[in-house]
């Protein structure tokens, strides 16, 4: 995957200083250097318009959060730029390749290479036949071929030591021969982003990768997505975690109701009024995983007349039932519920910790689901 | 009753040409089906081409036996690419509508009154498996208790299923196989790879239909007679209860499956028969007898479904994911 003269590069990608816009930064600004560009792409569905974007340009070589809300049209613009879907308008490039009407799989061996929201595995192929399908040139995958072993057999050799490799990063190494299917979900986001990786790609599209998959392995899939970005590969990804991005991205682009509405990178972007009304909410900055982060939140939300925090509504937001001994976080529940139980309350309240309930139940409402 | 007339019929019925006829055009639908999830409801049809393609190029043109092969497999191949151009960009339904469809079609048009001469209308055509039998190597004699020609007619059918049985495990195996596994279990992923889904499916579309040309040729060289009422939906069907019956993704599947079939078939009629012929089943008459055995192949099928639903040769574990 990365060539010998990378190394020296490597330096340059990881330490490039040099800025990314090419004037100051601003929904659909030029870039110094881009790999894709689009204009005036649209998609309608029906009455609503799904993606109206005027002018983007996705920054080469830098790591690109693409954040917004809910049905902002993050999902249909990726459909959009692979080939998946068809734009009631618009014409865009890759690497100055025009990418209109052209089908999804030849943009993919262009090096535009995606993964979905809603994972998709081979389910009945094992872990590692899923990772060599990603593999491109294969000459064994044409039918004139197929019948002969000794003109494929010495590339999948390769492709198998280079999804090995690929397997062991991404922890998926002891599942080698199980079926995909019988991944966790979590799992099968790792494959699905490993496979992706087996096809080489310049450019690769990640659809919210960091959906279920747990704390500890975001870490190191976080160090992963910066490494492809040292092997010389740009990243686009959709992500809700907003610890995620500010720790990743180099560029963040804002898309709400279809159109980009702001631009920069992630210090600035999140600190746009515009963005915080119609995606991050008053108080995202607060760090809930830090250390103090839930007293912080608490002395903000005191702070804020909209807030019932700090107040008599409060009800389990208030302090003693947000703070268990080890910090940890309990469900919201609204204050209006009775709770005709006292003990699930009182347990509650004096903090149980996480290791209590089972755990696979939300502390807080473990009581509730268990009764209905 | 004698059991072991009637358990000698049956084998007789696990190796006849019919059979291997089934298992053949059944690996095709494997290929389909099994291997590359395309829904083809319309292998009767390939079946047709096949038959009325040899047929009609020896009986109307005079083509020796392995021109008539050639126009058989091209005609089938004609016949998946007429098919599959429209559909299998589309989702797996329309492939399904069209084939049945289709399969429908070519059955009238070779009925049609107005086309007598070239394809003899509800009579077919006889006569055209002298070229083709000059290749019988056996000389006059007894093999096995068969006569030249029939041992011929079983080791042509049974000879092709097994090179192209062998032939689809190996292609299964290879990287070619592993992309239509792929699109079999999610297309969309596949595509998001850079492979040429559709160059993919139309290719698997065009073996099997191929199968079912030679199937059809296994099915109506013995009988020198093709007729359309041989090609009904119920073929298809019965080769989809074979499939079932054997397993989908298998090689061995389809081919076990068409040997049950015919099995089961022949010893619920004999036995049936018997019974009557004892007196055992007063409220039964022998027409309906052959009614109630396809009863009891549905009966068969449906238990297997509920007890084994991969197949006698599927793979459980295949199955535990789908
Ligand atoms: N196939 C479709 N048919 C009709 N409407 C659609 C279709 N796909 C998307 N939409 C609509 O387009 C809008 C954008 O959807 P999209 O999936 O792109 O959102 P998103 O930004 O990815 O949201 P999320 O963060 O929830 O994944 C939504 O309003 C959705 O309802
Ligand atoms: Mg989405």
């Amino acid at each position: 995957m990365s060539e010998p003269q990378l190394t020296a590069d490597a330096v340059d990608y990881m330490t490039d200083t040099r800025p990314i816009a090419e004037g100051p930064a601003g929904p659909g600004c030029a870039k110094r250097d881009p790999i894709v560009v689009a204009d005036d792409v649209s998609r309608r569905f029906g009455g609503i318009t799904a993606v109206d974007v005027e002018h983007l340009e996705i920054p080469r070589h830098k790591i690109t959060a693409l954040i917004g809300p809910n049905g902002a049209g993050k999902t249909t613009l990726f459909n959009l730029l692979t080939g998946f879907d068809t734009p009631n308008s618009g014409t865009w490039q890759f690497e100055g390749t025009n990418l209109e009407g052209m089908s999804s799989y030849k943009v993919a061996r262009l090096g535009m290479v995606r993964t979905f929201q809603l994972t998709k595995v081979m389910g009945k192929l094992t872990v590692l036949e899923n990772m060599r399908l990603g593999a491109s040139a294969q000459p064994g995958e044409k039918l004139r071929n197929a019948l002969f072993q000794g003109i494929w057999g010495k590339r999948e050799k390769d492709i198998t030591a280079q999804a090995d490799v690929l397997l062991a990063k991404f922890k998926l190494d002891t599942k080698r021969g199980d079926y995909a299917a019988s991944l966790s979900g979590g799992q099968r986001k790792l494959l699905e982003m490993a496979r992706a990786l087996m096809v080489n790609p310049k450019l690769v599209m990640l659809d919210e990768p960091m959906a279920g998959v747990n704390p500890a392995l975001t870490q190191s899939l976080l160090d992963h997505i910066k490494n492809l970005k040292a092997e010389g590969m740009t990243v686009l990804f959709v992500e809700h975690d907003m610890q995620m991005v500010r720790h990743i991205a180099d560029w963040v682009v804002v898309m709400a109701e279809g159109k980009v509405v702001a631009e920069g990178p992630p210090a600035e972007v999140m600190r746009d009024q515009a963005v915080i009304d119609a995606y991050l909410g008053a108080h995202h900055d607060v760090d809930l995983g830090a250390a103090g982060g839930v007293q912080e939140l608490e002395e903000v939300l005191a702070a804020d007349e909209e807030s019932v925090v700090g107040t008599e509504d409060a009800g389990i937001l208030s302090e003693e039932s947000v703070l268990s001994e080890d910090s940890e976080i309990l469900a919201v529940r609204p204050p209006d519920d009775e709770d005709d139980d006292g003990d699930g309350t009182r347990e509650r309240r004096t903090g149980r910790r996480a290791a209590d309930s089972p755990p696979d139940v939300v502390p807080g409402t473990s009581h509730d689901s268990r009764e209905d | 009753m004698d059991f072991g007339e009637i358990f000698n019929e049956a084998i007789g019925e696990m190796v006849s040409p019919t059979t291997a006829a089934y298992a053949l055009a059944a690996l095709g639908l494997a290929v389909h089906f099994g291997y590359s999830g395309l829904l083809n409801f319309g292998q009767a049809g390939f079946m047709a081409v096949g038959s009325y393609a040899f047929a009609m190029s020896t009986i109307l043109l005079g083509a020796p036996w392995w021109i008539g092969l050639l126009i058989a497999i091209v005609a089938a191949s004609a016949f998946a690419l007429l098919l599959g151009i429209p559909t299998l960009r589309l989702r797996a339904d329309y492939l399904a509508i069209v084939t049945i469809a289709a399969a429908e079609i070519i059955r009238y048009v070779v009925t049609t009154n107005s086309l007598t001469k070239v394809t003899g209308s509800a009579n077919g055509l006889a006569g055209f498996r002298q070229d083709f039998l000059r290749l019988n190597p056996f000389p006059p004699g007894n093999y096995l208790g068969y006569s030249s020609p029939d041992f011929f007619y079983r080791f042509f059918g049974w000879g092709l299923v097994i090179i192209f049985g062998l032939g689809v495990w190996l292609l299964m195996r290879s990287p070619w196989g592993r992309v239509l596994k792929g699109i079999r279990e999610d297309e969309l992923a596949v595509r998001s790879l850079g492979k040429n889904v559709y160059a993919y499916k139309m290719q698997s579309l065009v073996i099997g239909g191929g199968f079912g040309a030679l199937a059809g040729l296994v099915f109506t060289l013995p009988r020198d007679v093709v007729q359309p009422a041989n090609y009904g939906t119920e073929l298809t069907f019965f080769l989809w209860t074979c499939l079932l019956l054997g397993g989908m993704s298998t090689v061995l599947g389809p081919v076990i499956g068409a040997m049950l079939f015919w099995v089961v078939l022949s010893l619920t009629q004999n036995i049936l028969f018997g019974l009557i012929g004892v007196g055992a089943l007063p409220w039964l008459n022998p027409s309906q007898a052959g009614q109630l055995r396809y009863i009891l192949v549905g009966v068969a099928l449906m238990l297997l479904m509920i007890f084994r639903p991969q197949g006698v040769f599927g793979n459980k574990k295949e199955l535990a994911f789908s």
